[in-house]
């Protein structure tokens, strides 16, 4: 990190926790910050609580959604981050072997099936899981199979389980089930609730907290595998390492929310020119800024119409112009 | 005095019975400086990761401090052995010290970062080189002397006792070889050992105390230069007549004739 970039650390640091507090403001029924404030140390102290309703609204409704949204954000944010390092390509997004496109069919038939939310969660986070273990077995199965034999596998098993999508909603009842898979392949987090949010904090936390350990190794991994090699790392087992705990992360944080793509492309790329490439710091922040900007897409998302826009449409939206504007600033870093 | 690297009569092939190279044995000891020459596409290149274990041999064994590389994990051997690249393509602007804090990489704990030790001995090695004003530039925007200096004192911070260097001079201007050489040099004085492969014979002159050959999958000469960089070897090597020149103070250089179309 050179020194001029130390001086966006407390941006770092400040976003995610104003953005939290000013998201229990946001939404249909007005609470005013004092009320929130107050709310919020209720538990601690009763006497503080204004009324049941605003309880309810703030620890049953606002805060699950503003957990899951900043989770959800991060989560996809240091996968997309540590994906873009093992695969030494900046334009790299977390669903690239096929996660997005797995979770989405498990979804799908769960759905198809009627299942409870639960379930379509579980099973969406298992085929999420599945279709990159598919995609790692075919590429290993290829002897000298590289970095590019893994891309090419991940690009088809993920052509193929959006192909058993597009037939899941094919069959689909048109007036049912089919509106409901087109919803959850969009991306929300309207149906958000605590025990959903904490059956996914066990598998986030476990690949995060790999991520977050291993982050400077992905320094090394990125200069190239012989070099990765040559400085003692082994470079096959270090990217299986990574791979495994950014799918972990991904498919649990896609098993709630749906598909929400953009996030992890475009936050590692807003991170390096706050922080430059140093994945010591630039983990850490693509974690606060992928935090801070889900939470600010599901807020506008909540808030700007009556009914509530899905997530991708939204990041894509607000994501693609970002994208254009750094990949105009930026190609003569890249290349 | 012992040697560090043991080569016995190794083999290496990509694809079955198709050999790169057969039975090449040389050693190297503290100090010495080994420069591999030969035309493009002999295998200097496989040789070099051989030794580094980044391929696998199909014949013979490799000693390194005695033990055989295979039996070394990664991370052992880049302890002891330090690999300069031919080419290298950049993805991410790193800044010359973060290149260089990861040669630190084989002493860091998988979980952890590079310590305040670490971050003296990096920057240590780029004050060794006089590039230590360059530690916030990106290594991507540097020149390529500049770049092969980063790389150097990337090495230098790796703290091994063996310096593996695939065409350090190459795509370099005519000052800047010769300052890498000189480098090089000075490494060895300090009592590293380094391997390295060239173009240029002469380079071989300037600073190795041993050369070898590499022609038709083999060495077809190896040890002092100026017993093995002769007319005869040039011409065989390169299929070029090569005429040598010896200068006052005893040095050798090699003027390429022009060929008869």
């Amino acid at each position: 990190m050179k020194n001029k970039d130390i001086y966006n650390i407390p941006i770092l640091i400040f976003l995610p926790i104003i953005l939290f507090f000013v998201s229990f403001l946001l939404g249909r029924y007005p609470i005013s910050p004092v009320e929130v404030i107050m709310t919020i140390l209720s538990p601690i102290f009763p006497e503080l609580a204004i009324s049941p309703t605003v309880t309810s609204i703030v620890f049953d409704i606002r805060l699950p959604r503003i957990i899951a949204a900043m989770v959800i954000g991060a989560s996809l944010s240091i996968a997309g981050a540590a994906f873009q390092g093992i695969f030494k390509n900046p334009l790299v997004s977390p669903d690239l072997l096929g996660v997005s496109n797995g979770a989405g069919f498990g979804a799908s038939i769960a759905i198809l099936a009627s299942f409870s939310n639960i379930i379509i969660q579980i099973l969406a986070f298992i085929f999420g899981i599945i279709s990159v273990f598919t995609t790692y077995s075919i590429s290993k199965s290829y002897k000298g199979g590289g970095i590019l034999v893994l891309v090419l596998s991940g690009v088809a098993i993920s052509a193929f389980f959006y192909a058993l999508i597009s037939g899941a909603k094919f069959i689909a009842d048109p007036y049912d089930k089919l509106p409901q898979i087109t919803y959850w392949l969009m991306g929300s987090l309207s149906s958000v609730t605590l025990d959903k949010l904490i059956m996914i904090l066990i598998p986030i936390a476990i690949g995060l907290i790999i991520l977050l350990s291993l982050r400077w190794r992905l320094n090394i991994i990125a200069m190239g595998d012989e070099e990765a090699q040559s400085l003692g790392v082994n470079p096959e087992k270090f990217r299986l390492l990574i791979i495994i705990a950014s799918t972990l992360v991904t498919s649990a944080a896609v098993s709630i929310s749906g598909i929400i793509n953009w996030i992890g492309l475009v936050v590692p790329h807003i991170a390096r020119i706050l922080v430059g490439p140093d994945n010591k710091i630039l983990i850490p922040a693509s974690l606060s800024l992928g935090a801070s900007f889900l939470l600010l897409i599901d807020n506008i998302s909540r808030t700007i119409i009556s009914i509530e826009i899905p997530l991708g449409i939204l990041t894509a939206i607000i994501g693609v112009p970002i994208f254009l504007y750094l990949l105009r600033k930026g190609y003569s870093q890249w290349s | 005095m012992k040697n560090l690297i043991d080569v016995k009569e190794i083999s290496f092939s990509y694809k079955k019975n198709e050999n790169v190279f057969e039975d090449i044995s040389f050693n190297i000891k503290e100090g010495e400086i080994l420069c591999i020459l030969g035309p493009n596409g002999t295998g200097k290149t496989s040789l070099i990761k051989c030794l580094n274990g980044l391929n696998d041999l199909s014949k013979g064994e490799i000693l390194l401090n005695g033990k055989n590389i295979k039996s070394l994990s990664y991370s052992k051997i880049s302890k002891i052995i330090g690999y300069i690249p031919q080419g290298h393509t950049p993805t991410f602007p790193f800044t010359a010290l973060e290149v260089v804090l990861m040669g630190r990489s084989p002493y860091i704990n998988l979980t952890d970062s590079p310590s305040e030790k670490d971050l003296k001995i990096a920057s240590d090695a780029l004050k060794t080189l006089g590039i230590y004003n360059l530690k916030d530039k990106n290594y991507t925007t540097l020149s390529g002397g500049e770049r092969q200096l980063v790389f150097l004192s990337r090495i230098i911070a790796q703290e091994t006792k063996i310096l593996l260097l695939d065409e350090p001079t190459s795509h370099l201007d005519f000052g800047n070889q010769i300052k890498i050489l000189e480098i090089i040099e000075k490494l060895a004085k300090s009592g590293l050992s380094i391997i390295m492969s060239s173009h240029f014979p002469d380079h071989a002159f300037l600073s190795s105390t041993k050369v070898a050959i590499m022609q038709n999958k083999s060495f077809i000469d190896y040890g002092s230069p100026y017993d093995v960089i002769t007319e005869k070897n040039l011409k065989k090597a390169y299929n070029i007549n090569v005429k040598l020149l010896e200068l006052e103070d005893n040095r050798k250089i090699c003027i390429p004739q022009k060929q008869i179309i």
